[in-house]
């Protein structure tokens, strides 16, 4: 890609700009298409129609229309808030679960940066989204604000125990942290001729290990049932509630990106990636962008299905939940995976 | 007299030269799920309730000083609308057996059975607003808009009826405002017929959820004994499995006429008296509401004039009435006393959520701030009627 | 500061022992209806507990009887009606305050109802207008909390041993009662002007 690039391109800095700007143009689309969808999801599971009118064919571009409103709003700061950190936060939302895209091959010819230690700098760079949101809920200065930050560091801390421990028994299975190479791996199809070569497929428990992945990754991404940093029916907005205008669209942003960003990363663990479900069949690096994005939408789908379905949980059966039953159940999941593959 | 100073425990060392001290948070007036204009000033420890005192008023609009300034008592009605006004036709009801009473009016079979048909369905459609809200305060918003779409079915039939979706003026003193419209029978009908199975899908969605049912099991447990003495009602009572329903208890109308089950808490999914026993309890009204108005739209008489009864000037004897009937939300009492003159000399109406969120500070101490968005959405309250 | 796990026993140690308590839900309605007492009789029944002097019992056509009791005794009565086995009013219905301007008295009207004996009784107290106070009885009746508060706020009747004595519906530097007869309309509220 970054050879493409070069071919019609003066090598240097900009090279380097277009090439790491990719992601953002993804993001951004999507972040368009998601809440959109998500209106939409919404408006038929609740037996309505969701946005009709603004665009025309289904209400296309409502976000379009939604995006112009929240650029012309006043950018409102708490008058006793701490304004540099209040200021700050949502940028460093962004950023982290941005920065984390640099690990996520989007198709086989593309990948931000090829370091070896991909998952642990996915895992690693997202911790920072829980600072900037205790962050945005401290500088506030408003005390539902701060609860809701109270409750996404705990609940942040805690879920990112069982988020790695899958992923660990993933790396039991390839024995590499790179991303790209994961992906690889899982090319071609497996042993029974049809299925695809994919990792859920590889044993029993790697669907368990997805199960798990997949609840942790919806508390990660502070998503329902799950969604207690902002729930609008207990703590009114949690952290986002002084927030307005764009900074608060950034808040939203990030949140469909990490959505999106855990999605991929769990289509790469366990769905083959870039792969194309039909073996050589539309393979390539542009179909690869094409079915790595999809299967995330496919995950990002059922994390808006989920949503507008289930009701949330408490704080403490939040904390139930992850210590008493996901993190033991990871853990065995684990050395199950292990011995499958001594034995196997 | 000024507001108590708030007193906070004193801070304490918390290790490590932290501090650790309790805080103090206004829940509302504005605020998701006050359902309303209510205040709650919220001690916390973290995020564990302390201490919750509820603050009222905000809504008030002098329901009582209206009343005797009217020159009229039929002016009083769309008043009495007003109060609860999500549901209104049991209000009317109430206020219109009071004065009936008071001056010794009998109406007609029809009256009766359309007045009785117009309860319940208000009844249901004020429980599925209950329930929807009380889905919305857990987190689960698609149950509330399917509550919805059954509700605007009711809000239909009133207003084929009467012209209003929310706030009849329907119910007079004396009789009706108008007959019901032809296809009342057939609409009602199609009505119950078709909700009977969105009861199933209700429970299937939302009742037996088991998030649902960890968030409201063994929350805000109200004892029977604690529940008598401040007075609760309707199902708030009967949630902590008290046998208690004035249209069996103290017939008003024709209810004595109908064969229905009063549903109480069981405490089958956690401890008699909690948020889960008082939904469902609202759930299972629903249920025997349809058995009353199919019963009542057997009985209900073709012929006779709804307007027979009316008196031509309402002065009513000199004298005093409390009457109380069961809305939605538990016992609704007027207090009227006349002086002989057209207009009532003082009127009180005893309003079941006023009552009912007096309970609040009782049964919410020492449990989270997601609690009691849990605890305010089963006492069901309606602001209007709490202020008046 | 407490260990939130001892918060959250609390609610049961405030109601004493619930399971006890809801032993007898079923209970409630095991009495039978000619238990019940009339007015009549309950006022007998006060007049020779308390003495007949400290009631007046009235009754005509047209409305419910009601009992008049003096003020003094009035929570030694609530008491005896909430915990005498045969009485038991366990609820207090309502509780009204009313202004009868011509008598320059203010009143309170208690509608009591025994959930478990199927009675309903009504007591009124009356007081002068210039000095309106009477006992609470919100350690009785715990309903009474609320409607006590609303009866001051809107007739300025003091409720002594009252916990929590402040008003309710109006803010609480509202000048006056706005529901005695001879209420004026403070002219400005805040520096707002009242009258529209």
């Amino acid at each position: 890609m970054q050879e493409f690039l070069e071919s019609f391109l003066p090598a240097g800095p900009l090279v380097v700009l277009v090439f790491s700007i990719i992601p953002l143009g993804v993001i951004l689309v999507y972040a368009l298409f998601a809440i959109w969808l998500e209106r939409k999801v919404a408006g038929h599971i609740q037996d309505r129609l969701g946005p009709m009118e603004t665009g025309g064919w289904h209400g296309w571009s409502q976000t379009l229309a939604d995006l112009l409103k929240m650029i012309q709003k006043e950018d409102l700061v708490p008058a006793r808030a701490d304004r540099f950190l209040f200021k700050m936060a949502p940028f460093i939302a962004f950023a982290a679960s941005y920065g984390a895209f640099v690990a996520i091959p989007l198709s086989s010819g593309y990948i931000g940066s090829m370091i070896d230690i991909g998952v642990l700098y996915i895992v690693a760079i997202t911790s920072l989204l829980s600072v900037s949101i205790i962050m945005a809920g401290w500088a506030s200065n408003n005390k539902w604000s701060l609860l809701g930050a109270m409750r996404t560091a705990a609940q942040t801390v805690s879920y990112e125990i069982p988020t790695v421990v899958t992923i660990l028994s993933v790396i039991v299975v390839t024995g590499s942290l790179n991303l790209m190479h994961i992906s690889e791996m899982q090319s071609g199809n497996s042993f029974l001729g049809f299925l695809p070569n994919w990792l859920i497929f590889h044993s029993p428990f790697m669907v368990i290990a997805f199960v798990l992945f997949f609840i942790a990754s919806l508390a990660e991404a502070h998503r329902v049932p799950f969604d207690l940093p902002e729930s609008e029916s207990e703590l009114v907005g949690g952290y986002q509630t002084e927030y307005s205008g764009m900074r608060w669209g950034l808040f939203m942003l990030t949140e469909y990106a990490d959505m999106l960003l855990l999605s991929l990363v769990g289509a790469t663990l366990f769905f083959g990636g870039w792969n194309s479900p039909f073996g050589s069949f539309m393979d390539g690096p542009l179909w690869g962008a094409f079915w790595m994005l999809s299967k995330g939408m496919v995950l990002v789908f059922v994390m808006m299905w989920l949503r507008w379905t289930l009701p949330r949980l408490r704080v403490d059966q939040l904390m139930n939940l992850c210590w008493k039953y996901l993190i033991p159940a990871t853990f065995v999941n684990l050395i199950f995976i292990a011995l499958w593959e001594m034995i196997f | 007299m000024k507001n108590p100073e708030i007193t906070l425990e004193p801070p304490v060392d918390a290790g490590d030269g932290l501090v650790a001290q309790q805080m103090v948070v206004n829940m509302g007036p504005q605020h998701p799920s006050t359902h309303g204009v209510l205040r709650v000033e919220l001690t916390l420890d973290g995020e564990v309730v302390v201490k919750a005192v509820p603050h009222i008023g905000y809504l008030h609009r002098c329901f009582e000083k209206h009343c005797e300034q009217m020159n009229d008592y039929t002016k009083v009605v769309p008043y009495v609308d007003r109060m609860d006004y999500v549901a209104a036709m049991n209000n009317e009801l109430g206020f219109a057996i009071a004065m009936e009473r008071l001056m010794g009016i009998e109406v007609n079979d029809r009256v009766e059975y359309i007045r009785v048909i117009m309860a319940e369905l208000q009844r249901i459609a004020s429980h599925l607003l209950a329930v929807g809200t009380f889905g919305l305060d857990i987190g689960a918003f698609t149950p509330f808009l399917y509550c919805f779409i059954e509700r605007e079915k009711i809000l239909d039939i009133f207003e084929k009826a009467s012209g209003a979706r929310l706030l009849y003026n329907y119910i007079w003193i004396g009789g009706l405002m108008n007959d019901v419209p032809d296809d009342f029978r057939s609409d009602t009908a199609d009505f119950v017929k078709s909700f009977r199975p969105k009861i199933t899908e209700l429970n299937d969605l939302l009742t037996e959820n088991k998030i649902f049912v960890e968030r409201t099991a063994n929350v805000g447990v109200l004892p029977a004994k604690v529940a008598l003495n401040y007075a609760a009602s309707g199902p708030m009572l009967r949630g902590s499995g008290v046998k208690w329903d004035l249209r069996r208890d103290d017939p008003y109308s024709i209810y004595d006429r109908f064969e229905f089950d009063i549903p109480v808490g069981t405490g089958e999914k956690g401890t008699l008296g909690d948020c889960w026993d008082r939904y469902i309890v609202r759930v299972r009204e629903m249920e025997e509401s349809l058995r009353i108005i199919e019963q009542a739209l057997d009985g209900m008489p073709d012929e006779g004039d709804v307007q027979e009864a009316i008196p031509k000037k309402i002065r009513p004897p000199a004298g005093e009435i409390y009457c109380r009937t069961e809305t939605p939300r538990g016992e609704l009492g007027f207090y009227i006393i006349s002086d002989k003159s057209t207009s009532p000399y003082r009127v009180k109406a005893r309003a079941p959520s006023f009552v009912n969120l007096a309970l609040l500070p009782a049964i919410s101490i020492g449990s989270m701030v997601a609690d009691m968005v849990a605890i305010i959405g089963s006492i069901d309250i309606v602001l209007g009627e709490v202020d008046r | 500061m407490k260990n939130p796990n001892e918060l959250h026993q609390n609610p049961n140690e405030l109601h004493q022992n619930p399971n006890e308590l809801h032993k007898n839900p079923n209970e409630l309605h095991k009495n039978p209806n000619e238990l019940h007492k009339n007015p009549n009789e309950l006022h007998q029944l006060l007049s020779e507990r308390f003495g007949e002097e400290h009631f007046e019992f009235h009754q005509d056509e047209k409305a419910e009887p009601w009992i008049v009791v003096s003020a003094g005794i009035l929570k030694d009565v609530a008491k005896y009606l909430r915990d005498e086995p045969g009485l038991e009013f366990d609820t207090l219905m309502c509780l009204s305050g009313v202004h009868y301007h011509k008598e320059e008295q203010l009143g309170v009207t208690y509608h009591l109802d025994s959930t478990s004996m199927k009675h309903k009784l009504i007591l009124k107290v009356l007081m002068p207008q210039e000095d309106a106070r009477l006992p609470s009885v919100e350690q009785i009746w715990k309903a009474a909390d609320w409607h006590e508060r609303e009866a001051y706020d809107m007739f300025g009747i003091r409720f002594e041993g009252h916990p929590d004595h402040r008003r309710i519906l109006c803010p609480d530097d509202w000048e006056g009662y706005p529901l005695r007869k001879d209420y004026q309309v403070q002219p400005y509220y805040q520096g707002m002007k009242v009258e529209y």
